[in-house]
């Protein structure tokens, strides 16, 4: 692809110094580069780190070694340019669905009525419009996840980080989150770091799907080019033939480290 | 249970309480009164005493000065409060080096600091006051400081994404929380401001509900001191009812604002 590198991680390394002081090598050289565009799902068995790197890429942790680029600079600080759809809920619970979606504006300065008028659209094409003044208490599971993807994505940014964001909600509903997401990216094609443990929702979504193998150190150890056809619908693209195959073809490769992980019942790196 | 039955039943323990207590203080029970009036006075003195306060006027002087001991000592004592607890959540070093000060402060009943307050003060209005900070301060205090430690990581790493600076963070996240911790303890800090102002009041002074209760005392008036209580707990549940209208107002987005006090 010609498209020029949204985030690059190369060589990178995370260590974690664990409760009884030692180190705990969470993710052992990493490379892993976003097209600017490309829609990448990593997945992995529980414990490898996927979410680690995601923290990296997100400028929230520090590798140990190795480079972070972001648009071909590297990374200082936080990343400015991506915006991080987290798995728990990561609303304000003090503000209302509308407020939660205008403060991404306000930060940067958006006058707060022009601020809140954006949020009201913004809220409407998730499907909310009708639920601006409820507290985050008051809304569904999938509401949230809604109303948090509505807030990161009315800032714009040029990447998106995805931290397992529809994990804890019910099967159908996650389908329907996938179908809204894929639709709201397919407006702008924003480049996308979408990090779950669900092999079929990785496919279904995204261009490439990448491999972790089991923690400690893990280290990613494939990657899997998805030529199903876009505009997807996640419904229809599980009952395709070619969806089958890849399937059959990364679980033979996932399966193997989903056993490891399970054999050596490995501290929880995400836990951290 | 309907609204009105159980207004009712309530009721019913009150004049079941004060006809009981009138009987016992005027009928003698197998040739002795069981609760003697020196003692006990009786409901008919308690109201007289209290309607008579109210008739002509006297009680408002004292309510008003108690109430503006307590409104003041809430004030201080949670600015206080709210300040120190910001500063230690956010500098552990600090924190740490008056951990153990504070912990013996608070752990020193704070009844015995009155006379100082009074020493110090005199005998208006600000050794009273005083006495009610003490108190709050350190309600306010630790709950505020919960509040900014407890943020939750994630919710606090998603301000950061989105892109907050450290004034927006303290503005948007650790404020909210900080005071919706100091407001789900409302309840005891205000009652605590009326503690501080009435034992100041009663240890020494010249006005308030407390010296109208120790003034009653010191004659052997025990209808004075019944009347000065109901007075004084007519006043509390006035002012708690205050807060909880204030509080519904300010924690809708709490799932169990209303629940959670005890």
């Amino acid at each position: 692809m010609a498209m020029p590198t949204a985030v690059a991680l190369d060589d990178t390394t995370v260590a974690f110094r664990v409760a009884d002081g030692r180190l705990y090598t969470a993710v052992e050289k990493a490379h892993l580069s976003v097209a600017q565009g490309e829609f990448v799902a990593i997945v992995g068995p529980t414990g490898c780190g996927k979410s680690t790197l995601l923290n990296v890429a997100a400028g929230l942790l520090k590798p140990a070694s190795g480079s972070v680029k972001v648009f071909d600079q590297p990374l200082e600080g936080l990343n400015r340019e991506a915006g991080y759809l987290f798995q728990a809920d990561a609303l304000f619970p003090w503000k209302t669905a509308l407020d939660n979606v205008a403060i991404g504006l306000e930060v940067k300065g958006t006058p707060r009525a022009e601020a809140l008028k954006r949020a009201q659209d913004w809220l409407a094409s998730v499907g909310l419009g009708a639920f601006a003044g409820r507290y985050p208490h008051m809304l569904s599971g999938g509401q949230r996840k809604r109303v948090a993807l509505a807030q990161v994505l009315i800032r714009d940014p040029k990447i998106l980080l995805m931290d397992e964001p529809f994990g804890p909600l019910d099967a159908q509903t996650r389908q329907v989150m996938g179908n809204l997401l894929l639709e709201l990216w397919s407006a702008d094609r924003k480049a996308v770091l979408f990090v779950t443990h669900d092999l079929e929702e990785a496919i279904a979504l995204a261009d490439r799907v990448v491999i972790m193998s089991a923690g400690p150190s893990s280290h990613i150890i494939g990657n899997w080019q998805v030529g199903l056809p876009r505009p997807r619908d996640i419904f229809e693209v599980r009952l395709d033939r070619d969806f089958h195959a890849l399937h059959r073809e990364i679980w033979g490769v996932l399966k193997a480290e989903v056993m490891k992980s399970y054999a050596h019942g490995s501290p929880s790196a995400e836990a951290i | 249970m309907s609204r009105m039955t159980l207004l009712a039943l309530q009721l019913l323990v009150a004049v079941v309480g004060i006809i009981m207590w009138q009987f016992f203080a005027s009928v003698p029970v197998f040739g002795r009164i069981l609760l003697p009036p020196f003692f006990f006075s009786n409901p008919i003195d308690v109201a007289a005493q209290i309607i008579k306060w109210f008739s002509t006027g006297v009680i408002w002087k004292h309510l008003w000065i108690t109430l503006w001991e307590s409104l003041l000592a809430f004030a201080i004592g949670s600015l206080g409060g709210v300040m120190v607890g910001f500063w230690f959540a956010r500098q552990p070093r600090v924190a740490a080096v008056f951990d153990p000060y504070v912990k013996m402060v608070n752990a020193l009943p704070r009844v015995v600091l009155a006379p100082i307050f009074t020493l110090w003060l005199g005998l208006g209005i600000w050794s009273k006051v005083a006495l009610g900070v003490t108190l709050v301060f350190f309600i306010v205090f630790f709950n505020v400081y919960q509040g900014v430690k407890e943020v939750s990581r994630t919710v606090l790493d998603n301000g950061r994404m989105l892109g907050m600076s450290e004034g927006q963070l303290m503005r948007h996240v650790y404020w909210p929380s900080a005071l919706s911790w100091m407001f789900s303890s409302l309840h005891t800090s205000v009652g605590f401001a009326v503690v501080g102002a009435v034992v100041g009041e009663y240890l020494g002074s010249a006005a308030g509900l407390g010296y109208l209760i120790q003034q009653a005392e010191g004659i052997f008036d025990v209808a004075g001191v019944f009347a000065g209580m109901f007075v004084l707990s007519a006043f509390v549940i006035l002012i708690d009812m205050g807060v909880t209208l204030v509080e519904r107002r300010l924690l809708v987005w709490r799932p169990t604002a209303t629940e959670e006090r005890g």
